[in-house]
């Protein structure tokens, strides 16, 4: 149990809008500590929308969820958000970050979220993930002054910020060049490899799946391999 | 931590759509200024008004009524325990006007911590002769130096020193009015007749005008030496002591205290002028509607920009949500933004009301009837400022609730995966 960071037990979710359409069926899959894992299937069959269970952000499912030992079932919103802002980093498909605020600031933000370190120390950490990702010398720019590749990789840089149990990505390289998606997955084969991050990949790009160390293959709402 | 946070972010999403919020916050400072300005200019003018009255009516007056016995003989006959007695045409007895040992009493009641002043009195009514005609008038005997502290008198003598009628004898001051009618100059003597046809003249050192023609046509003043000498009195008789206290809510249970521990008859301010409060708190009740719809117009315009700075910050609100923060956290960060629209818009408000204020108290207001009025009158309660204050935050609070919790609700699996 210790070596499992993420285990889905008969997960199944409806859809009831405009019909009531089974989108999964008993999804049952474990992530353990370090694995770099992408799930990969054709459009629509499910696999963001289980990312979004998994994340605890979509709560309306039925099954059972644990992460890092602990059961996601019928928990508080407040509890959930706590989770995600401790446990999990999230990069998502567009960078989203914070027009509002500097590159730094967005990086820190999930940190001065979590409160367990002084603003400065927090400061710090966010500095030594840009420094790790190359881009310490955009710390003081505004964020959307920023190229898209670089955009990912300070949003990878936030998912880092406190030092979570799993990052997971929706498509986190659906919206670059050829480039920038080399970049990013270098980026992530290093979390995994180097500092043994459990990564869990939504995407649809098979180069990319075969180059994980393992993937898990939807379709039509479930697990074929 | 946490709030710190919530308020960084906050002021981020405020400077973020700084034109915006400026409006917002200039609808609140408007309102705000208008709401004092308007309570300011509307407490002054009743200021003003009840001062008419209160200045000059004493809180609590000790006199003798004229009325019938209460003691008719028959009681001590028949108690009225056990029977009815029924008396017919009962007269008013002919008791002294004059209050028995007023001295003492005036001793007592200036021992009293409740009682800020005591002024003695004598009323008495006369005729002015003037050629063939006869005005009817009165003549109040006052003490010149209490009636001036407890009463303001002064400021109401517009010709002449008030101080001349005890320093010169058989002097009086007219009603602006009442000089009119006798054709009196200041310097002349007026003829001055009592009930009992008694004439004495009496030289003119003074007119006042109360802002009130019927007071002004009827009434006049001497020194209370003067009216003895007129009504062939000792100089002990006075028929009125009028009553100046500490707190004029206590005027009612005083006056009754009074009336038995002196055996007198006493009238509160209350019992005297029952209709009179009406008049202020109307018009306080009309300046605070205004002032309140004025402050509900500025929290619609508050609960727009906020409602159109939530969708345009879906993106924002969801990626808060991802990465933690809960919907209490997001509905904090929008509250803030409107308390904070609130807070400074109703600062500078405070302040332009002020301003405001400040102004209309220069703008000249000259009328006959209140001579000693310049410009027009204005109060700077802090009542009203504080009012303002807190209503600025109720409705800005209220305004910012309905849209931050709509924030709260944002679900953002909807917001992230509709992208």
């Amino acid at each position: 149990m210790s070596n499992i960071t993420l285990e889905a037990k008969n997960i199944t979710k409806y859809f009831h809008d405009p019909t009531t359409v089974k989108v999964l069926m008993d999804i049952n899959f474990s992530v353990n500590k370090g694995d770099f894992v992408a799930i990969t299937g054709k459009s629509g069959c499910g696999k963001s929308t289980l990312l979004y269970i998994l994340s605890t952000m979509d709560t309306d499912y039925e099954g059972e969820l644990w992460i890092d030992g602990e059961s996601m079932v019928k928990r508080k919103e407040p509890d959930l958000a706590r989770v995600r802002n401790e446990k999990i980093g999230f990069v998502f498909q567009f960078h989203y970050l914070l027009d509002e605020f500097t590159v730094l600031e967005n990086v820190m933000m999930p940190g001065l979220k979590l409160g367990k370190y002084s603003a400065e120390e927090v400061e710090n950490r966010a500095m030594e993930k840009l420094k790790m990702l190359g881009i310490e010398n955009l710390a003081l720019k505004p964020s959307n002054q920023i190229s898209g590749g670089e955009k990912q990789r300070v949003a990878i840089a936030r998912a880092l910020i406190n030092n979570p149990q799993i990052i997971m990505g929706d498509e986190p390289t659906g919206n670059l060049d050829q480039k920038n998606s080399q970049i990013v997955f270098e980026v992530f084969k290093q979390l995994a490899e180097e500092f043994k991050q459990t990564l869990l990949i939504v995407t649809h790009d098979q180069s990319f799946a075969n180059r994980t160390h393992r993937i898990i293959n939807m379709e039509d709402g479930k697990i074929i391999a | 931590m946490n709030l710190k946070l919530i308020i960084r972010i906050a002021k981020s999403l405020l400077l973020a759509r700084f034109k915006q919020t400026l409006i917002a916050a200039v609808g609140v400072t408007f309102s705000i200024s208008m709401f004092i300005t308007l309570l300011s200019f509307m407490a002054g003018l009743n200021d003003l008004l009840d001062g008419l009255l209160l200045n000059r009516t004493p809180h609590v007056r000790l006199y003798n009524e004229i009325k019938p016995n209460i003691n008719q003989p028959i009681y001590s006959q028949f108690d009225t325990n056990t029977t009815h007695n029924f008396i017919h045409s009962i007269k008013s007895t002919v008791s002294r006007q004059e209050i028995y040992n007023s001295e003492a009493i005036i001793q007592t009641l200036k021992k009293d911590q409740r009682v800020l002043g005591v002024a003695p009195k004598i009323i008495s009514p006369v005729f002015f002769n003037d050629g063939a005609i006869d005005i009817t008038g009165v003549v109040n005997g006052i003490e010149i130096q209490s009636e001036g502290k407890l009463f303001h008198f002064n400021e109401y003598v517009t010709a002449g020193d008030p101080a001349d009628i005890e320093r010169l004898s058989n002097s009086i001051i007219l009603g602006k009015g009442l000089a009119d009618q006798l054709l009196a100059n200041l310097g002349d003597v007026v003829q001055v007749a009592t009930i009992n046809g008694e004439r004495f003249p009496l030289r003119v050192v003074g007119f006042f005008q109360s802002g009130m023609q019927e007071i002004d046509k009827t009434q006049s003043y001497a020194s209370i030496a003067t009216v003895q000498k007129l009504k062939e009195k000792p100089n002990n008789y006075i028929t009125d002591i009028q009553i100046k206290l500490k707190d004029l809510a206590k005027a009612p249970q005083i006056a009754k205290e009074y009336n038995k521990l002196f055996e007198i008859d006493a009238v509160d301010i209350q019992t005297a002028n029952a209709t009179f409060e009406t008049g202020s708190f109307v018009r306080t009740l009309i300046s605070y509607a205004v002032g309140v719809v004025l402050l509900i117009v500025a929290g619609f315009g508050i609960y727009n920009i906020l409602n159109m700075m939530i969708y345009e910050k879906m993106n924002t609100i969801a990626i808060l949500k991802a990465t933690g923060f809960a919907g209490k956290d997001v509905q904090k960060i929008f509250l803030v933004i409107a308390m904070s629209i609130g807070f400074f818009g109703g600062l500078a408000g405070l302040i332009l009301g002020f301003g405001l204020s400040a102004i209309i108290d220069q703008i000249p207001f000259e009328t006959p009837s209140l001579p000693s009025v310049k410009t027009y009158p204005v109060s700077y309660n802090p009542t009203y400022y504080a009012i303002g204050a807190v209503f600025s935050l109720i409705t800005t609070f209220l305004a910012g609730w309905f849209p931050s919790r709509k924030a709260s609700k944002v679900d953002p699996v909807v917001i992230i995966r509709g992208k």
